[in-house]
């Protein structure tokens, strides 16, 4: 038994590290919680969840699994959330999250609260703090009964500490055939890179429309991430224009970051884009325009042509 | 091919500042709309029924989808501040009575953002689900589809049978804007009104809203001047690099 299930999310060669954080959110419901990892050929994923203070890793290891498809990775979550009479089930805010969760939160009859920033207690309570519109508000939730399914913002919780004593891993068996059949997977994007993701790296350097075109954005963007170890994010309006691709985007409706460092290279500053980043420890803004709204929040701003500025910065950066 | 697509009224969130925020058919959805236009057009649909939940207020934004080209407008008259499982337990009714062979609607209100409603419908029915779509073809003399999915990793495709609940993406299409010809000849056509009685279905929200307020703002921070004073701030003042 376990009060709590936090969904675990992998690439098949380890654990994202942003979905460990909804760990600590599960930590802050108290009460026992155990992790639960879905997917094909999981022993090497499910080792390297052992030490995160759970009850138990629960594992649904089949070749039915081996693509995170929503019908049947739903169907087998609420199977464990049954089993193991879980009232809580808990991802971290993301695409694979999104898709899964709310169709697991309707078999399980459960209302869900998405984005989670933070516990509340309103009259002896519990609530829920949660970014709308864009960020622009901020809303306190309370839930009816005692089942919910909750994602967690990534960047509002910290990673969890390893260093429990170990945990057993359990086998959850369950029976393939009786899965929903009518989603198939055909293919995915690969793109090599050697830059951190997005949404886990400590520097961020991001570029707006005035990149002009994708050989500009590489080497001006993407050369003073380089520079800084950093990862590359682009705006709505760069993605629509070709510049970077789609998941590169940053803000409402794409990835929400929080680095320690943010770079902002001809960005304006639309409300979706600096709902995405306003979490960032250090914002540098850099934009021709003095008025751009991004200035109204950058803890650093430079007026300028980024087509000048940037390769002294990143030559600044190679210096150290 | 029956396409429902359900939409929902928000306000206008390219509002300037300030500015009354009037409302407008939720962005995503207006997306959807103009898939599901796309898709008859290319003769592949025979009829489009748009749907909304709210009280007669959103009659206006109702009048938007006809004039954009939806065949026909529901209504489901409830005034309730719903949560996204309410909503999608009154949709299940309303597709069961439908029976469309395919349900398009945005990924998310931005209003409330919770991207829940596509997902948990699907759930319900039992039916496969394509998220956060950039594309979509049928396969198979209109028997499944075929979606580009935008993920945190990158494009994922997928193929999905029929019937099935597909939410849409930024970067499906471009809404068309609505004609004033367009507008008048929607000024004309009826809206059917149905109440959750009616449809045979009774939902409480299970989640409640106590209370709303701005976040704190980030303060600005200090103008730098050349690219030398950029690294001696990053440097010593903040000490990230």
């Amino acid at each position: 038994m376990a009060a709590t299930l936090v969904l675990i999310e992998h690439d098949r060669q380890q654990v994202k590290r942003p979905s460990l954080h909804a760990i600590t959110l599960a930590r802050q419901l108290g009460g026992e919680y155990a992790l639960l990892v879905l997917g094909h050929g999981l022993d090497a994923i499910a080792a390297s969840l052992v030490s995160c203070g759970a009850s138990a890793v629960i594992v649904a290891d089949d070749a039915a699994l081996a693509e995170p498809l929503a019908d049947r990775y739903a169907a087998v979550i609420a199977q464990a959330a049954q089993k193991y009479g879980a009232k809580t089930l808990i991802g971290s805010s993301s695409t694979f999250s999104k898709d899964i969760l709310p169709r697991a939160a309707a078999l399980l009859d459960a209302p869900m609260v998405t984005d989670v920033l933070a516990l509340e207690e309103v009259n002896g309570e519990r609530a829920y703090r949660r970014p709308t519109s864009a960020g622009s508000m901020l809303a306190t939730v309370k839930i009816e009964g005692d089942r919910c399914v909750l994602t967690a913002r990534a960047t509002a919780f910290e990673a969890p500490a390893a260093d429990a004593a170990p945990c057993p891993i359990e086998r959850f068996d369950f029976d393939p055939a009786s899965l929903p059949n009518g989603m198939q997977f055909i293919s995915r994007e690969q793109r090599a890179s050697d830059r951190p993701d997005l949404t886990e790296a400590r520097v961020v350097v991001s570029g707006g429309r005035p990149l002009q075109d994708p050989e500009t954005f590489e080497r001006l963007v993407g050369g003073l991430a380089d520079a800084l170890g950093g990862a590359v994010g682009a705006t709505r309006a760069a993605v629509d224009a070709g510049m970077a691709p789609n998941d590169y985007q940053v803000g409402q409706t794409g990835k929400v970051v929080a680095p320690e460092l943010y770079i902002a290279m001809g960005i304006s500053g639309a409300i979706q884009h600096l709902a995405g980043i306003k979490d960032s420890r250090i914002i540098v803004a850099i934009n021709k325009d003095p008025d751009a709204p991004i200035f109204q929040m950058a803890t650093y701003g430079l007026v300028g042509d980024l087509h000048q500025l940037v390769p002294q910065l990143i030559e600044a950066v190679r210096r150290g | 091919m029956k396409i429902v697509v359900p939409f929902k009224s928000v306000p206008d969130p390219y509002a300037g500042p300030g500015a009354a925020a009037k409302s407008v058919v939720n962005p995503f959805d207006e997306i959807a709309i103009e898939e599901a236009l796309r898709i008859r057009e290319r003769g592949e649909a025979t009829e489009i029924v748009g749907v909304t939940i709210g009280p007669a207020t959103v009659d206006e934004q109702i009048r938007s989808a006809l004039a954009m080209g939806v065949d026909r407008a529901l209504r489901i008259d409830d005034s309730r501040a719903l949560d996204p499982y309410a909503v999608a337990r009154i949709l299940r009714a309303l597709v069961a009575k439908e029976a469309p062979q395919l349900v398009l609607m945005g990924k998310q209100a931005v209003d409330d953002d919770s991207n829940q409603v596509g997902q948990m419908l699907a759930g319900l029915l039992g039916w496969p689900q394509a998220t956060f779509i950039s594309k979509i073809e049928f396969l198979e003399n209109k028997t499944r589809a075929q979606c580009t999915r935008e993920t945190d990793g990158g494009l994922e495709v997928i193929v999905v049978n029929l019937p099935a609940i597909v939410t849409t993406d930024l970067r499906l299409n471009e809404p068309r804007y609505v004609s004033l010809p367009g507008l008048m000849k929607a000024r004309k056509k009826p809206i059917e009104v149905l109440t959750c009685e009616q449809l045979g279905v009774t939902v409480q929200p299970l989640t409640t809203t106590l209370s709303t307020a701005r976040p704190p703002k980030r303060a600005a921070g200090t103008r730098v001047e050349s690219v030398e004073e950029l690294m001696v701030k990053l440097k010593q003042e903040a000490k990230v690099l």
